[in-house]
């Protein structure tokens, strides 16, 4: 179930300042949990996340297993002109997920 | 209408143990109201709720063909958005051909059975956890409503029996935090009326969306008592009796609770 | 470091399910060297010196916003900002999050521009026990300012068994 929801506005002005809402699935699993005998269950976690407008990149986060699972990551940038917003969530175990949303700015 | 329900409350009180009062109806609060600021903004904002990606899941269940009959829970019931919309909020309810009361997850899966010839999802799993949230979803803001018919009332009384016994190693039952104190702090944290109007829910402690049922295994280890498995008669009861005793709260599926 | 003051701190949470695991099943002995050692202030202060290396920390600009008392450690909201008009010329690079006594002390560590437009950020973390969170802005002109808080974490009253 590698969903991710974005909340980002589908309109804006130039100049806005907009903020831009993030959720995926993850179970983030720290690597510091022991199973029932005590063993602890490897980590597995997203480990980078990226988001570029029109391409470039304008905000990049490392994660580390103090995030909680299924990660919630918000920001905001300037909306400078129409285009696509790109999101790249990378992890441990070759996780990879990608998400996209188009804004247009007037 | 408050009749009825007044007698069938007199009815109740008649036959169960000696226990503490219920919560007078117009007392009632949500566990919802028992959370801090920044727990509530995490219900109330759908693109910061984590039970969110279970819904959009289920979504997607609610269209997929599957079984030996090949049909999907659109093919029989269209937009679940109109065709949904109310279900959630009156179930647990009675099951005619089983003579007993089923919970929503059971629902779902005797659909399966008969009319989609799927086997059943498994209690808890991934996919029946998501068509609970996307079902209860279409029902969330309507007020809770239990049929109050006479078939129900010997499985509404073991409900209320199971809620008003003292049980488990701290010899604790249920009304005596959720009827008797709540409010009050039982290890740094407030202690709620317990009612369930939010169910399929992420817990922060499960890191998971998980069902009413897997809460009350919850509260029953917590008080040293033995756990029912998923399924079984007595938490069915439980959840309609915790269902019935939440009548007229709007739902709020799907929930976040810590 | 780490290895030196390897002291086997059992958090609240730790200590509890232990005792649930025992008074409910005979025998579930957890391996205590499985259990990795809380992070120290001293390697939380080793990791921030990773990212700001001699530079001193000011305090202020940037504000840590989190819930004083924490109803569950598993999902803390947290968000950090700062002040900074995010121009070409003045403008936060870079937001970093560490935490005192987790097992690891890194959180996250953010990348911001003047593209940015507000130098906020919102995620939710993970808190084993009650302890103090300290962010760090990186700001265009090299300098470094920083924010610390001390959270209260308590625990659910019915924990899940097995």
């Amino acid at each position: 179930m590698a969903r991710a929801l974005i909340n980002a506005p589908a309109k804006a002005k130039r100049g806005d300042v907009i903020e831009i809402k993030t959720l995926i699935s993850h179970v983030m699993e720290t690597g510091f949990r022991p199973d029932n005998t005590g063993k602890p269950i490897p980590r597995d976690i997203i480990t980078d996340f990226i988001c570029k407008y029109n391409g470039e990149e304008i905000f990049r986060a490392e994660l580390f297993p103090a995030i909680a699972a299924n990660p919630f990551l918000t920001f905001f940038t300037v909306a400078t002109e129409s285009g696509t917003l790109n999101f790249e969530w990378t992890g441990d175990n070759g996780f990879s997920a990608t998400e996209s949303v188009n804004i247009a700015v007037e | 209408m408050i009749a009825a329900a007044a007698l069938f409350l007199i009815a109740l009180a008649c036959t169960g143990t000696a226990s503490a009062a219920e919560i007078p109806l117009a007392e009632r609060k949500s566990d919802y109201e028992f959370m801090g600021r920044e727990t509530r903004t995490m219900q109330d904002d759908d693109t910061a709720n984590p039970a969110t990606l279970w819904v959009l899941d289920g979504e997607t269940l609610w269209q997929r063909k599957d079984g030996s009959a090949g049909k999907s829970c659109a093919d029989c019931h269209g937009d679940a958005r109109t065709s949904m919309k109310g279900v959630a909020a009156r179930y647990p309810a009675f099951d005619a051909a089983r003579g007993r009361p089923v919970n929503l997850e059971e629902r779902i899966n005797i659909c399966r059975a008969e009319k989609q010839q799927a086997t059943p999802l498994p209690f808890e799993s991934k996919e029946l956890l998501a068509l609970a949230a996307y079902v209860g979803r279409q029902s969330r803001g309507m007020p809770i409503e239990i049929a109050e018919d006479a078939r129900i009332k010997p499985f509404l009384q073991a409900g209320r029996d199971l809620f008003t016994a003292r049980q488990g190693q701290l010899n604790l039952s249920c009304a005596q935090c959720h009827d008797d104190n709540w409010g009050q702090k039982l290890a740094g944290a407030p202690i709620p009326q317990g009612h369930p109007t939010g169910y399929p829910l992420y817990r922060l402690e499960w890191q998971t969306l998980g069902s009413l049922q897997r809460r009350l295994r919850n509260c029953l280890f917590g008080i040293r008592a033995v756990s029912y498995p998923y399924g079984a008669p007595e938490l069915v009861n439980l959840e309609l009796y915790l269902m019935w005793r939440a009548r007229r709260m709007p739902l709020e599926t799907p929930a976040v609770r810590p | 470091m780490n290895d030196d003051d390897r002291v086997v701190q059992r958090t609240r949470r730790r200590f509890l399910v232990e005792t649930a695991a025992l008074a409910s099943a005979a025998g579930m002995g957890l391996a205590l060297d499985a259990i990795p050692a809380p992070a120290t202030p001293a390697s939380m202060r080793a990791a921030i010196r990773k990212v700001v290396g001699e530079a001193p920390l000011n305090k202020g600009k940037i504000k840590i916003d989190v819930p004083a008392l924490i109803e569950n450690g598993n999902a803390v909201p947290l968000t950090v900002s700062c002040e900074s008009p995010m121009t070409e010329s003045d403008h936060v690079k870079a937001i970093h999050v560490f935490t005192e006594k987790n097992p690891q002390p890194n959180v996250i560590g953010v990348q911001l521009g003047p593209r940015a437009g507000r130098a906020s950020v919102s995620t939710r973390i993970r808190l084993a026990d009650t302890q103090k969170i300290i962010a760090l802005a990186q700001m265009s002109d090299g300098s470094f300012w920083s924010d610390e808080v001390e959270v209260v974490v308590t625990l659910a009253a019915c924990l899940e068994g097995t």
